[in-house]
């Protein structure tokens, strides 16, 4: 939290502040999540720059007041541009003692804590893991710390409903919200509304809802327990229609433009998983768009709908993340040798096997790429903001429908639950990813009569004509045994074989011969340092350039959004910087790939934490990179790859080895 | 149903060029013939006509058609069928699979699109042997098979597929064999003009890996005394003079009986509409395997509406109430607001 003026110790004082960092925390039970949204909602409104990190247990209530079931949510919000929901928290809020005790880490010396006293009992105080009462014992001495009687204080506000006293203690959520608007001068109309909108069929929660949210707001007016209050000024935007959008939203919105783009009906087939299932809850919704889904008996069944809905003409796609990839591996293979569109949605979590369901990573490039038996390339297409998440569903799916290909869509966690504002775009400014069904005969069978060859290519595109049931004349076979080039009958022949998977594997290099060229983000001009990212880490990697540009020192960035094929580019691109420095949130999947295809000594910055990068994360790394080329080291550093947190070294080929050869 | 409609097609356009590569004397010839006979008799077009098999000798199928096909990987029929069914209301999709394919590894999609009643016509190939793979048993095996896989005997109580389809809310589930045309050309056009899912088990005997497995119930000597032809509204009999039948057996079940010992007024009459499936799962229950009387036919047949049907009635309503999706609204549907 910069101040812009000296602080005042005057009730009634308002400071105007840059940017805060605020995190709620709470039992899962306790509605934090949707706190955060609402804070969310109205900091969107006020006009601030905002990015929000949701972080929550995988159980859906671990026993309340424990540290497993400590669910919060972060948000970032500025008078300026922001990429990252924020390293640390200016301002914790903690509803209960475990929610203390597995945040407060994270809480810099002079950060502020607003606590719910009322749930600092003796056993609340032993479920958490506290010997001593931290409110006592010294130990949050180096915080500002607002004690609040949260939970009598809701009870009080929510009398007059006549609600149970049990009832109205959930409201004491609204309470935090009440007062954190209050803190931060965020706008309470909407929260008012959207509170009668959302309960509105219990009236008696909506009404204790709404009473424990004024309190909270009147209680830090007149209380006079903060020294002031915060303004912070809406951030400088392009002109243009905002919403607040998260990565899975945004993605449910780019395949229902990407059907309307294409002129087909969109098909979903998908099984619930997390963090993936919100795509299948927001695509239910929308069946005035034609869009059908199908929640299927399990993940295979899911895929296999949407390539059977393929086969009728219509855009098929599967979400899902973790096992569910793996799963659905053998259908993406049939994909490939039936040369039909279909998109594969994948919403990475921790792995392997059920792993971390609600923690983020982007450890399944390698799947994506290769996981699948025989030769059977995939494109893969990686969105890298919460809001890029719609315009990479309508890239994905133009490949696809071009190429006739599965393709890959990479999300994760951290994308799919976090939110940005996103300046909407113009509907009619969208491209047109519409193609042809086949609809005559392309061939001439020995009978001298037309026949449909099914696996005849576009000389251009390489794809294969796309004949959909219920079109005279077309009707043919296809399926997972190879096909004889051309006809498309079965074929066990040799040398077919060989044209089969070349073809195939032409026809995906050859997408990279329409996309852009891959361009380094270089203000300075002279940068020896690039970084070179994918995915998710975009924020974190951008932002962490941009500090160590203002510190006077230059670095290249490169994010791709295509990562089979890379753009035409890629290898040049590479080669013109002396060290290529991959964050990623795996131990080096694109690095692999990179120094595969191109031979270049890439060195990956690893974090599997299970959350995003931090910005000073990167900055550190880049600047250890650019100090060891200043100080003109000839050897590659010898400690091999390191983590983001410059712990020991990771996997992936080392230099130190490389340099030994 | 004698009917016929007037035939827009002929067999020969049904068959495709590809040359039918089953072992010779396998019983899946006969059901293919049939197939073919049958389709011109039902006035349907191969435009729109789709076949969709997994993996197994059966899924063979689709490349003798001359329709649009797909042949799959193993036990994914169904699920993909079902996307294609759910977006093709127009089409008609026949999955054709076999005993491994549809019970052991894609059991679970045959369930759910039975229970679903997605239109599809699904011919199921039992010959109670994994034929492609040379020679394992499969999950309608009779406990004590001895194959490849089971030098000693198999141990594993098989399914009985009728009852499996019943357990799994199917709404039309009949039983055929290889060795009867007619019977399996009348079965299978009951199937296909059932609106809702439809399962036939077709007997079908494997005569390289486990030939003559029906033999005892469905050569032309035995049929009079082992099948047991179930009709509609008609009493249970069977029987070279019908002087066999099915009764109550008192506690739920039923019980093959003498009609001479119980009067003609004890014997079951057939009812393939009944909603409760408890008659039907009780007719399925009568043989324990192809070597005592069985019963063949349509066991059950009730009308449910079809899941895409139902899709597409919430399409319908959502358009009716919302108006036809637009992105742009769809855009701004949350807060929004606006800079200069």
């Amino acid at each position: 939290m910069t101040t812009k003026s000296k602080p005042v110790n005057e009730p009634g004082k308002v400071e105007t502040i840059d940017q805060v960092v605020i995190r709620f925390a709470g039992d899962s039970g306790d509605g934090m999540q949707l706190t955060g949204d609402r804070f969310t909602d109205e900091s969107a409104l006020s006009g601030n720059d905002l990015s929000t990190l949701p972080n929550f247990p995988a159980e859906i209530r671990a026993p309340a007041g424990s540290l497993a079931g400590v669910s919060a949510f972060q948000i970032h919000i500025s008078d300026h541009e922001i990429l990252t929901p924020g390293d640390a928290p200016n301002v914790l809020v903690a509803m209960n003692p475990a929610a203390l005790k597995a945040n407060v880490n994270d809480l810099p010396a002079a950060g502020t804590l607003v606590i719910n006293v009322d749930s600092f009992d003796e056993r609340a105080l032993a479920k958490a893991g506290y010997e001593t009462d931290p409110l006592k014992d010294g130990s949050l001495s180096a915080f500002r710390v607002y004690e609040i009687p949260m939970t009598s204080l809701t009870l009080e506000a929510c009398r007059p409903t006549g609600a149970k006293p049990r009832d109205a203690e959930r409201s004491k959520n609204f309470f935090a919200l009440g007062l954190l608007s209050w803190l931060y001068h965020r706008p309470i109309i909407d929260t008012e509304r959207w509170i009668v909108r959302r309960y509105n069929r219990v009236p008696i929660v909506a009404e204790a809802n709404a009473l424990a949210f004024r309190a909270g707001y009147n209680f830090g007016e007149t209380a006079e327990i903060f020294e002031s209050s915060y303004d912070i000024a809406p951030a400088e935007h392009l002109p243009g229609t905002y919403t607040n959008v998260t990565g899975n939203v945004a993605l449910a919105w780019g395949l229902l433009a990407a059907s309307h783009l294409a002129k087909l009906p969109l098909f979903l087939g998908s099984y619930p998983i997390t963090p993936a299932s919100d795509i299948l809850h927001e695509l239910s919704k929308h069946k005035n768009f034609g869009v059908r889904t199908l929640q299927a008996e399990d993940e295979i069944a899911g895929i296999g709908a949407a390539l059977g809905a393929a086969f009728g003409g219509a855009l098929g796609v599967t979400t899902t993340s973790g096992p569910g990839i793996d799963l659905k591996a053998e259908t993406v293979g049939l994909a490939v040798s039936l040369e039909l569109p279909l998109l594969i949605v994948d919403i990475q979590r921790g792995g392997p096997s059920t792993g971390l369901p609600t923690k983020t990573e982007q450890s399944d490039l390698l799947h994506a790429m290769f996981g699948r038996h025989g030769e059977a390339p995939v494109p893969i297409v990686a969105a890298k903001t919460p809001s890029h998440c719609f315009y990479a569903a309508i890239e994905a799916a133009r490949i696809a429908l071009k190429y006739r290909t599965p393709v890959y869509l990479l999300s994760d966690g951290y994308l799919a639950n976090g939110s940005e504002p996103w300046r909407l775009p113009d509907v009619e400014s969208l491209p047109d990813i519409s193609v042809e069904f086949a609809t005559e005969p392309n061939a001439t069978g020995t009978d001298g009569e037309p026949t449909f060859w099914p696996f005849t290519r576009d000389p251009d595109t390489l794809a294969r004509p796309w004949a959909i049931p219920g079109t005279p004349g077309l009707e043919h076979r296809i399926g997972g045994l190879e096909k004889q080039d051309g006809i498309g009958t079965v074929s066990y022949e040799p040398a077919n074989h060989e044209v089969m998977v070349r073809a195939r594997a032409a026809k995906i290099a050859g997408i990279a011969k329409n996309l852009p060229a891959a361009e380094a983000e270089d203000p300075d001009g002279d940068a020896r340092v690039l970084l070179l990212g994918w995915g998710s880490t975009y924020a974190a990697i951008t932002a962490g350039a941009k500090r160590v540009r203002k510190a006077g020192k230059s670095v290249a960035q490169l994010h791709l959004v295509h990562l089979n094929p890379f753009p035409p580019n890629l290898g040049e691109v590479l080669r013109s910087y002396e060290v290529i420095l991959v964050p990623e949130g795996n131990l080096g999947h694109l690095t692999r790939l990179v120094r595969s295809d191109f031979l270049v000594d890439a060195k990956v910055l690893s974090k599997v934490e299970g959350s995003p990068f931090r910005v000073g994360e990167i900055e550190r790394a880049i600047l250890q990179e650019i100090e060891r080329l200043e100080s003109g080291a000839a050897v590659p550093d010898a400690s091999g790859q390191v983590d983001a947190r410059g712990r020991g070294p990771a996997v992936g080929g080392s230099s130190a080895e490389e340099a030994a050869l | 149903m004698t009917d016929v409609a007037v035939p827009l097609t002929t067999r020969k356009d049904w068959a495709s060029d590809q040359e039918v590569r089953w072992c010779p004397g396998c019983g899946d010839y006969s059901i293919l013939s049939a197939v073919q006979l049958l389709l011109p008799e039902l006035g349907v077009q191969r435009e729109n006509t789709v076949f969709i098999s997994g993996i197994g000798c059966a899924a063979r199928f689709p490349y003798y058609m001359n329709t649009y096909g797909i042949h799959s990987i193993h036990g994914r029929a169904p699920a993909i069928a079902t996307g294609l069914a759910v977006t093709r209301p127009d089409l008609d999709v026949w999955v054709v699979t076999g005993d491994g394919d549809s019970l052991s590894i894609g059991g679970n999609h045959l369930v759910h699109a039975l229970r679903r009643n997605v239109k599809l016509t699904i011919l199921m190939f039992n010959n109670q042997i994994y034929g492609l793979t040379k020679g394992q048993y499969s999950p309608t095996s009779e406990v004590g098979k001895i194959t490849k896989s089971t030098p000693f005997g198999s141990l594993d109580t098989p399914f009985n597929p009728v009852s499996l389809a019943l357990g799994a809310e199917a709404t039309f589930v009949a039983r055929t064999h290889d060795l009867d045309r007619k019977h399996m050309i009348e079965t299978f056009r009951r199937a296909h003009d059932h609106p809702g899912a439809s399962f036939v088990e077709v007997y079908q005997n494997c005569n390289v890996f486990n030939d003559g497995a029906f033999e005892a119930i469905n050569r032309k000597e035995n049929r009079a005394d082992m099948l047991i032809p179930l009709e509609h509204g008609q009493p249970i009999r069977y029987g070279a003079d019908g002087e066999h039948g099915v009764a109550s057996d008192g506690q739920g079940g039923l019980r093959l009986v003498e009609v001479a010992d119980v009067g003609e007024e004890a014997l079951v009459v057939h009812d393939e509409h009944r909603v409760n499936p408890s008659l039907a799962f009780a007719l399925s229950r009568l043989a324990t395997g192809p070597h005592e009387p069985t019963p063949i036919g349509v066991f059950r047949a009730v009308e449910r509406p079809d899941y895409g049907s139902l899709v597409d009635h919430q399409l319908l309503e959502a358009r009716a109430r919302g108006g036809a999706g637009d992105l742009s609204s769809l855009l701004r549907s949350g807060a929004t607001w606006n800079y200069d």
